[in-house]
């Protein structure tokens, strides 16, 4: 019996060895969940978390310093897909719901062409030159109304899509 | 002359339904009188809308085009008669997703003058399959068993297949429909016609042309055409009167014993399917010049004074046909574009005709069909599915929205067909749920696709902002450096060249 004892003794020391070798010198796979948590966000990039885009609200996850519940764009079904993926709970929305999806759009004969919105933009969907007329990329616009803020002359209003 | 064929199929499930076909057949095709509007939707087919290149105010002729498709998927409009363009504006119309679409409206004259054309064309066999394809994309054809696809696309895609049979489809398995049957008796030489240049145009050298064996008069009389003509390339197929042997896949499958694999086409076993419908279109334009500005149409349901098929042209709103037919009945109840199984109910006779109109269909109050209950697992519903699916897994996997699940339960070979709506004894609405959840799943895929470009754009985005912050600190580290090149040196001998400048003063 003392045979056996010994043997699953020498077993489990060999394979704890082998593990906490590999879990301190093998390089840690956080850059692969920062990724997972990335491809299931909603990529508007609009910042409504606190971070400056998706990829940055993806780190925080990972690292444990943000909560799973701050993308209003995502909605109850992000915050359902992100729980499953970390095994974390389910989290009810902090904050308003986003409204339905909507793009910018400028009132061209209002635009002064001070180029604020274009660098505002976090998907570079705006397209104008300083003191020229600007306007959006309506296919590329993720709706995240970074936009509408910087503009001096508010002529950038947020239409809902059909 | 060739014999009809009993080709007793090997189609899985299927129903025997109730045609309903005789009291629209008893008359011959009628011609509806030209409306005084006729409403022209841009999006008459599947794929992208045509563009429209008319404007308001302007006048048009019959035949003349009206929209045009730009390169992808889609295929043109022609005015249906003459007369001036009063708007272009949404419009309500018949079709799966939403209730308006853009419509270009024509005020008609009466006139019915015709855009003068001398590209009738007799001789097709002269001509190479490549112009004749081209020709065929500028007809504005499509398919006119229902899917609309456009021909000319269909075609063009077929030809670069190994093709062996061209299927000819005049296996109208849904009830109450009859306009390929009336458009058979009366119109066999065009449709045979169509087969022909078809065949030229795909270098084919079999065509076989099924008909259900419920329709002996539509057999009857392309036998006779066929007869005469004696062309051994063309074969006349009777099939058994099952719903929905009509379908392509199921179609092929009956004439070739050839499965159609999931998620692909007829043309990857060798087969191009077209509605006789299509191939009279394809003949009208061909050697008539004439493009497809009007159809056949069956008027019928317990809710018309006098069910009959019509030739209208596309565009005559559906209330100037069911008036034409007679009017309402005091039990009509529900108004359906289509048939009764693959049909899509509207709230407005205001909709118009379209390609893919092939019947109008009005109702008394629909059969009681009681309260939906839970699904007991009976397995009635998989063994009607003529795809062989297993639809109350498929329900099961809807109702808790598993796109995994659905997917390799294959959803997406589902034809819509109805069966299992039909036999499901807890009357349960099964199509109705998978409609849904294919278009859940499309709409899952092109917001995929979508923030898959905002995070391409938002990382290259960050990639410019920081390699032109690099660029900038690379300046200034490189002026610096300049800077301190240039040492105390340089600054006295810029002090002693001012002095020298005051010295000279």
């Amino acid at each position: 019996m003392w045979i056996a004892v010994l043997t699953i003794a020498v077993i489990a020391l060999i394979a704890g060895l082998t593990l906490s070798y590999a879990s301190r010198s093998l390089p840690a796979d956080s850059d692969q969940l920062v990724e997972q948590i990335n491809n299931l966000l909603p990529q508007t990039q609009c910042a409504q978390c606190g971070f400056p885009g998706c990829r940055p609200y993806a780190e925080a996850i990972a690292a444990g310093t943000a909560d799973i519940n701050l993308c209003p764009p995502g909605g109850d079904d992000t915050i359902k897909r992100l729980a499953t993926t970390l095994g974390k709970n389910v989290l009810p929305l902090a904050g308003p719901a986003a409204l339905d999806r909507a793009v910018a759009i400028i009132d061209e004969a209002l635009c002064i062409g001070c180029t604020h919105c274009r660098s505002a933009c976090p998907v570079d969907a705006i397209v104008g030159a300083h003191q020229l007329m600007h306007t959006i990329i309506a296919s590329e616009c993720t709706g995240c109304e970074l936009c509408v803020a910087p503009c001096p002359v508010d002529c950038i209003s947020m239409r809902s899509l059909p | 002359m060739s014999a009809p064929t009993y080709d007793l199929g090997k189609l899985h499930g299927g129903l025997r339904l109730q045609a309903h076909k005789k009291d629209s057949t008893a008359a011959p095709i009628q011609n509806v009188p030209l409306p005084k509007r006729l409403i022209l939707p841009i999006t008459q087919h599947s794929g992208d809308p045509a563009r429209p290149i008319v404007s308001i105010g302007e006048r048009v002729l019959k035949g003349q085009l009206i929209a045009q498709t730009d390169g992808s998927i889609g295929a043109p409009v022609h005015a249906s008669s003459s007369g001036n363009i009063v708007a272009i504006e949404p419009w309500p119309v018949s079709r799966r997703h939403g209730n308006n679409a853009p419509c270009i409206v024509i005020e008609c004259d009466g006139e019915d003058r015709a855009i003068d054309t001398d590209e009738r064309i007799t001789a097709f066999d002269t001509l190479a399959p490549d112009a004749l394809l081209t020709r065929v994309l500028q007809g504005g054809i499509v398919g006119l068993g229902g899917a609309v696809f456009p021909t000319a696309q269909k075609l063009m895609q077929a030809i670069t297949c190994d093709l062996d049979y061209l299927i000819l489809n005049g296996v109208e398995c849904e009830p109450y429909i009859s306009c390929d049957d009336a458009l058979m008796r009366e119109h066999a030489d065009e449709i045979i016609g169509g087969a022909q240049i078809l065949l030229h145009a795909l270098k084919l050298d079999v065509c076989y042309i099924a008909v259900e064996s419920d329709k002996p008069a539509a057999l009857k009389r392309l036998g006779e055409v066929m007869g005469d003509l004696n062309d051994s390339r063309l074969i006349l197929k009777q099939v058994p009167t099952i719903y929905p042997s009509g379908g392509e896949d199921q179609l092929v499958q009956l004439l070739t014993n050839r499965e159609v694999p999931s998620g692909g086409l007829p043309t990857d076993v060798g087969c191009l399917v077209q509605n006789v419908g299509t191939a009279a279109a394809i003949y009208d334009w061909i050697v008539n010049a004439e493009p497809l500005i009007s159809r056949v149409t069956t008027v019928t349901g317990d809710g018309v004074v006098q069910p009959m098929n019509v030739a209208a042209r596309l565009g005559t709103p559906i209330a100037d046909i069911i008036e034409f037919a007679g009017g309402y009945t005091d039990r009509a109840e529900q108004l359906v574009i289509g048939g009764p199984m693959t049909g899509k109910s509207v709230t407005t006779d205001r909709v118009p005709l379209v390609k893919a109109s092939n019947c109008i269909l009005v109702l008394s109050e629909s059969p009681s069909v009681g309260a939906e209950l839970p699904c007991i697992r009976c397995g009635d519903c998989a063994d009607v599915c003529p795809v062989q699916l297993l639809p109350q897994q498929l329900f099961w996997y809807a109702c808790a929205d598993d796109e995994a699940k659905i997917r390799s339960h294959g959803l997406v070979d589902c034809i819509e067909c109805g069966c299992c709506d039909l036999v499901c004894p807890s009357h349960i609405s099964l199509t109705a749920n998978f409609r849904m959840a294919k278009a859940r799943i499309l709409e899952q895929a092109d917001e995929k696709a979508r923030a898959e470009r905002a995070r391409q754009r938002f990382e290259a985005r960050n990639e410019r902002l920081q390699s032109e912050l690099q660029l900038r600190a690379d300046e200034l580290e490189q002026q610096k450096a300049a800077g301190r090149q240039a040492g105390p040196d340089a600054i006295a001998a810029i002090l002693k060249r001012k002095q020298d400048q005051d010295k000279d003063r």
